[in-house]
């Protein structure tokens, strides 16, 4: 079934198709899809109307909005917010409502408009000098002060240490449920967020609702939510709200912020991963994971094992108790796969796995599994890429 | 300088096994430990007390058999152990363990250092701290790595990301600590002694902490279990075979063909 209207192309005032006849000037419903209609269509006679269903759709609902925290550090998002947003997008399509960020900034510098590129119908914008930085209460008193007033049903934070610092707090003074590092996030019934978080160190995964109090609020782990694509043409709505700040409503007095000058390891971000684990057997043989990691142009990952053999930085650890990751490429070099390190891995596209022992748990996540030594296969796979 | 430090029994989740038959946890022989963010906090606060001198009183929400971790804490150095113990507490989330634990240090009074663990190893959430502090209206530091005390305030390094902050709150202030904080210890044999002859586990119910019974337990909690299940394997992949140049050089082909590795 289509929906028509007789073109201006059409000589005709009037068509007979197949014993339907639709005049010039009306709009109709419900046309059966025959040779007839098809032909007239493709010879310009017939133009297909848009389904008017889709047209609602794009008309959001107000109110009820799906907000997340648009955490910044130095005046630029935190990439977890980007993938919140693509998630908060397809909830509130669910929903049929907005999604609005809130972003505490001193100066928005085109921030907002790439927040939109990224989903947000709504920006909900404060400008402070006082939110230059990070600072719980500020932070607190602004977002508990404009969920009071907006009413968000949903509310998303990334599970940082800002965010797991934040949202608590807003929490509990505005009574309401927060549950905390989700790695999943759905609409289910009565349009209640299901919220999908591993506990018991990843060995158990639970499903959380907040079914009375509003709003329904998580945390969620970076780097699992997938970043939609940016989209500079899309539209949004910039809205600057004001906050009545002051010195007195800090509690807790940020004096310095230090960097650590030390390589940053971005496993979060990395597109490939190449990890070792205790089948390296020593310290030195991490090199071959570094040298194969170097050609692939890929970060250095870790089992727990590894890192607790001393044998790399925790920095590079993956796992429920590390990062958790989800890159095109996560090859995975001696290590045997316990619960906790398939916790941080297990949603990369393509895992390859190379292990000597063939029952290796590591096999039941890897797309490609290699039960062959490690010491054999890496040199070899070292050796084809050199060559191409 | 009085110090309360909250701490929370929680199974080993390194000694966590999973039914295969039936997708739950075993729980049974699992052993019980502290938690071991909440050890660094109370260790921390006896390092404080030590130097500050002042009442060191460590409370735990639990069952019963919670009470083995107040006498650890107490072979640590701890004065005194309160254990909140009551059905009404029981399946609190978050929120409502908060009510419950700020009730219960309003209730002990007098305090100036509240000093809690980042988060417990069973639910990793990282929340009841910042809630308690909340729930007093008292500054919080979360993630902290070094505390020191002088002149009624509390400086601390709060660990972040990619480095750390230098914060500054005055007293009371509540800190959650994690394990970079201080080294390990164990109880010495005359602490363990002193811990079961010469002190004492008082136990509190509901009405003891004067605690609101419509904002603790289970029925009052705003989130709940909807279900619980194992993570479910991916879908099992396939071993190569073959000798070990012909595996390779399988994998490179999918790996040109997925567009992984460029330029060659």
């Amino acid at each position: 079934m289509v929906k028509v209207k007789v073109s201006v192309n059409c000589p005709e005032t009037h068509l007979n198709l197949g014993g339907i006849v639709l005049i010039k000037g009306n709009n109709f419903e419900d046309v059966p899809d025959m040779p007839e209609i098809r032909q007239s269509i493709d010879s310009g006679y017939l133009e297909v109307l848009k389904e008017e269903k889709t047209e609602v759709k794009e008309k959001k609902k107000e109110g009820d909005e799906v907000l997340v925290f648009a955490e910044q550090r130095n005046g630029r998002i935190a990439r977890v917010v980007f993938e919140l947003l693509g998630k908060a997008r397809e909830l509130a399509d669910k929903l049929n409502v907005k999604t609005a960020v809130i972003l505490s900034v001193d100066k928005d510098n085109e921030l907002s408009k790439e927040l939109i590129s990224y989903g947000a119908d709504k920006v909900y914008i404060f400008e402070n000098p006082l939110l230059k930085n990070y600072q719980t209460d500020l932070y607190a008193k602004v977002i508990c002060e404009h969920i009071k007033k907006e009413k968000p049903q949903i509310v998303l934070y990334g599970a940082t240490h800002i965010g797991r610092d934040l949202a608590p707090r807003i929490a509990q003074r505005i009574n309401t449920g927060l549950t905390a590092d989700c790695t999943g996030l759905d609409i289910t019934e009565g349009n209640l967020l299901l919220q999908t978080r591993p506990a018991f160190g990843g060995n158990l995964m639970a499903q959380i609702i907040c079914r009375k109090h509003r709003p329904q609020m998580s945390t969620v782990r970076p780097g699992v939510m997938k970043i939609k694509e940016k989209d500079a043409n899309r539209k949004g709505e910039i809205v600057k709200v004001s906050a009545e700040l002051s010195e007195k409503d800090m509690m807790v007095k940020i004096l310095d912020i230090v960097k650590e000058a030390k390589k940053k390891v971005n496993l979060e971000e990395a597109e490939i991963i190449v990890s070792g684990g205790r089948g390296l057997g020593k310290k030195e043989n991490f090199k071959l994971i570094e040298e194969l990691a170097k050609l692939l142009n890929a970060e250095v990952g870790a089992s727990r094992a590894a890192v607790d053999s001393g044998w790399i930085a925790k920095e590079h650890q993956v796992g429920q108790t590390g990062k958790t990751v989800s890159p095109k490429l996560y090859i995975a070099v001696g290590i045997s796969g316990a619960i906790q390190h398939k916790a941080g891995m297990q949603n990369s596209d393509l895992i390859i796995a190379i292990n000597k022992d063939p029952d290796a748990p590591i096999f039941e996540v890897a797309d490609y599994g290699i039960a062959d030594d490690l010491f054999k296969v890496v040199p070899e796979m070292i050796s084809a890429l050199t060559k191409g | 300088m009085n110090i309360i430090v909250c701490v929370k029994q929680v199974p080993d989740t390194n000694e966590v096994k999973i039914d295969q038959k039936t997708g739950t946890l075993v729980r049974e022989g699992v052993p019980t430990i502290m938690n071991p963010d909440d050890k660094h906090a109370l260790i921390e606060a006896v390092k404080i007390k030590n130097k500050h001198k002042g009442e060191l009183t460590v409370v735990s929400m639990g069952p019963p058999q919670a009470e083995e971790a107040l006498r650890e804490a107490l072979a640590l150095g701890a004065d005194e152990a309160i254990l909140l113990c009551d059905r009404a507490f029981a399946g609190s989330d978050t929120w409502a363990t908060a009510n419950a634990l700020g009730s219960a240090i309003k209730a002990i009074g007098n305090y100036d250092l509240l000093l809690f663990g980042r988060q417990a190893i069973d639910g990793d959430t990282a929340q009841v701290g910042p809630q308690v502090a909340e729930f007093l209206n008292v500054p919080q530091i979360t993630y902290a790595q070094k505390i020191e005390i002088s002149d009624g305030k509390v400086k601390a390094e709060r660990q972040m990301e990619e480095g750390y902050e230098v914060i500054e709150a005055k007293l009371p202030c509540l800190v959650t600590c994690i394990s970079e904080i201080n080294e390990t210890e164990y109880p010495t044999l005359d602490g363990i002694k002193e811990a079961y002859r010469n002190k004492k586990v008082g136990v509190w119910n509901a009405d003891d902490a004067k605690a609101d019974k419509s904002k603790i337990g289970l029925l009052s909690s705003p989130t709940s279990v909807k279900k619980s299940f194992t993570p479910p394997a991916k879908g099992q992949g396939q071993i190569l075979r073959g000798t070990t140049k012909d595996v390779v050089k399988r994998i490179v082909s999918i790996l040109k063909e997925k567009e992984l590795v460029g330029g060659f």
